[in-house]
């Protein structure tokens, strides 16, 4: 399967999905319009990649923004990985990570992890 | 009445940092987003604030680009209002006007006084619950805009509601972030 790189924009985040080594990584701002239309690749690729999945896979979250509409799109990432994880194909983990001052990112990650049953890990980065 | 020297020492006090009325479209919207974002980065404000305000200003303004009952081949061309203050104090004030259809009204309403009614940890147990268990919108957010305005601004919305005529209201929404 091809992996998965997409360039950041001012509306939309960095995506690389690498099949090799099961790494997921979504970095930089999450606010277009249109969020289903962008993450569709990404639940595609997901689908795609839980057929023949790495014994572990992590899932890096670093966004600085995203919009209600991205929010949606995340918990539908989540719950694909938590499938995953739950067939006990992959272990799966998510990397949460957030400026030390946005509590407000803090806690977007601590809703998703009281809602998803996979392991998080919380990563303060300096601002 | 409305006083245009009035509104024109307001911006020039640093008080109106952006004000907008026209049809948001998706390339406005981020151009808008791009100015106010150097304009708050020139405020000295704290990161954790001006993050706080960005956030917001991105619900609020495709809240207007997502509703606009007003702006169509058949209900003509109302376009919505869009404005930015931030009061000597530090206060920061988002306004933003546009048409409803009378019939959706009192389903905006309701859902505006249903959230202001909320403490804080019931906003989030509603938040949680909407982002779980709702159907997308079709607009992508699935209702969760108005929610999480009101969790990250901490204030209650402040709303009006103007009849116009038989088919439209005018409808204002007044956010109030504090530092």
């Amino acid at each position: 399967m091809q992996d998965v790189n997409i360039e950041m924009t001012a509306k939309t985040p960095e995506v690389k999905l690498d099949q090799n080594s099961g790494k997921l990584e979504l970095k930089g701002r999450s606010i277009p319009e249109n969020s289903i239309e962008f993450y569709n690749p990404v639940f595609q690729w997901i689908d795609e990649y839980s057929l023949q999945p790495k014994s572990d896979t992590a899932l890096h979250i670093q966004l600085e923004y995203f919009n209600t509409s991205s929010s949606k799109c995340v918990l539908d990432i989540l719950k694909k990985l938590q499938s995953l994880n739950l067939s006990g194909r992959s272990k799966v983990k998510v990397l949460w990570y957030y400026e030390e001052d946005d509590e407000d990112m803090l806690e977007a990650g601590e809703d998703y992890q009281a809602i998803i049953k996979v392991p998080f890990e919380m990563i303060k980065i300096s601002a | 009445m409305f006083d245009i020297y009035d509104f024109y020492e307001k911006m020039d006090d640093g008080k109106i940092m952006l004000s907008f009325k026209g049809e948001i479209t998706s390339d406005l919207l981020t151009s808008i987003l791009n100015i106010l974002e150097s304009k708050l980065d020139n405020t000295g404000d704290e990161p954790k604030l001006r993050k706080k305000v960005y956030n917001i200003l991105v619900e609020c303004l495709q809240n207007l680009y997502h509703h606009n009952d007003g702006l169509s081949e058949e209900n003509g061309d109302h376009t919505a209002l869009f404005l930015i203050g931030r009061s000597t104090d530090g206060n920061y004030r988002i306004i933003t006007g546009n048409y409803i259809l009378n019939e959706n009204v009192e389903a905006v309403k309701g859902r505006i006084d249903r959230i202001n009614s909320l403490s804080k940890d019931e906003l989030k147990a509603f938040y949680m619950d909407t982002l779980n268990n709702e159907e997308y919108s079709g607009k992508g957010g699935g209702g969760l805009g108005m929610i999480d305005i009101a969790r990250k601004s901490g204030q209650k919305i402040i709303y009006d509601f103007r009849e116009l005529d038989g088919k439209f209201a005018f409808f204002s929404l007044i956010i109030t972030i504090t530092p």
